[in-house]
């Protein structure tokens, strides 16, 4: 069946508009539509602080994925917070100071974390040296001792035996 | 010294089991839950907030009312079956008297607190209504029933997240409580 250049001219046009839609389309999290705010600029501030806050009631969620309605309130909290104002290093304050570092889903780095941040690094570290060492040792080594008279003759002996077995050209 | 160099691993390995090991006893232990949060509030006032009364049962809650004695604030719902599970041991504790018992009833309609609180006894010496969960924020919690321990200069001393079991009363509360009220 031949499609009708009509036909084909509204298929191409849905066929936009599906795209253009999907493009726009962007992760909806857990957000509801009557906690957004109005200003885009302050909505996205919220999202990215909405990602750095653990949801502590489903704990590996942030409370921007989380449907939990402490996670809403906490959701909301922060909007009301960006609305009057605060920096998002003031509303992450804000929340740690009730729920502790526990709630930023990246540790901070103080001396309390220093062995969790640092740890990986030092054993990468530590291992690069132990590589090092090993290749020294092996490098260190150097070239074999000459042959003694005795293992020189030895060789000889052995060389010129196995010449005198190859068939004669 | 060569022979040593091949021990590293199973030295290595035998620690990492060790710790891991050591970690899944602890977890198992009753003194030691794993899921419960530590609270940053231990050791600090306690936060500010002013909550109205459910009518006609007790007065509010706010701030000013902690301190001068040790207290005990429950965060409760009459929706939240772990809450109704500590009930008797709050009601039992309420009886013997010596402490102050304060609630604060947490995103609850306020009919439905009201007939929770007919039916199950009324523990509480005075009961905040926190509808909005604003005040929980405050404290820090993170879900009904949580309970914290205010010693008599309105100092928090002691949270205990879930619903409080016999074992808990005796090994934490009581100790503490005795601590604080002299």
């Amino acid at each position: 069946m031949r499609t009708q250049p009509a036909n084909r001219g509204l298929a191409a046009l849905a066929m936009l508009v599906m795209l253009v839609m999907v493009g726009l389309a962007t992760p909806a999290g857990a957000v509801l539509p009557d906690e957004v705010l109005a200003d885009p600029a302050l909505e996205a501030r919220a999202r990215s602080i909405g990602q750095e806050l653990r949801c502590l009631v489903c704990q590996n969620q942030s409370i921007d994925e989380s449907d939990a309605p402490l996670a809403r309130d906490l959701r909301i909290l922060v909007r009301e917070r960006l609305t009057a104002g605060d920096t998002n290093p003031e509303i992450l304050a804000f929340v740690t100071a009730r729920y502790g570092d526990f709630v930023l889903l990246e540790p901070p780095f103080k001396p309390k974390t220093w062995l969790l941040w640092l740890a990986p690094a030092a054993i990468l570290l530590l291992g690069a040296f132990a590589v090092l060492a090993m290749a020294r040792r092996r490098g260190g080594r150097g070239e074999p001792d000459p042959l003694t008279p005795e293992e020189r003759a030895r060789v000889d002996a052995l060389l010129a035996e196995r010449r005198g077995e190859e068939p004669a050209p | 010294m060569r022979q040593i160099v091949f021990l590293v691993p199973l030295v290595l390995f035998l620690l990492l089991a060790g710790t891991i090991g050591w970690f899944m006893v602890e977890s198992e232990s009753e003194d030691r839950d794993t899921q419960a949060l530590p609270s940053v509030l231990i050791d600090r006032p306690a936060p500010d907030f002013d909550l109205p009364p459910l009518a006609g049962i007790v007065p509010g809650l706010a701030r000013a009312d902690l301190g001068g004695k040790p207290a005990l604030v429950n965060f409760f719902a009459s929706w939240c079956l772990p809450c109704q599970a500590e009930h008797p041991l709050l009601m039992g504790l309420a009886a013997e008297g010596g402490i102050a018992i304060y609630g604060v009833n947490y995103k609850d309609p306020e009919a439905d607190a009201r007939g929770w609180l007919g039916k199950l006894g009324n523990p509480y010496e005075r009961i905040g209504v926190d509808a909005d969960g604003r005040t929980a924020i405050e404290w820090g919690v993170y879900g009904v029933p949580e309970t914290f321990v205010i010693d008599a200069e309105g100092v928090v001393r002691y949270r205990h997240v879930g619903p409080i079991l016999e074992r808990d009363l005796q090994r934490r509360i009581r100790p503490l409580l005795a601590e604080f009220g002299g």
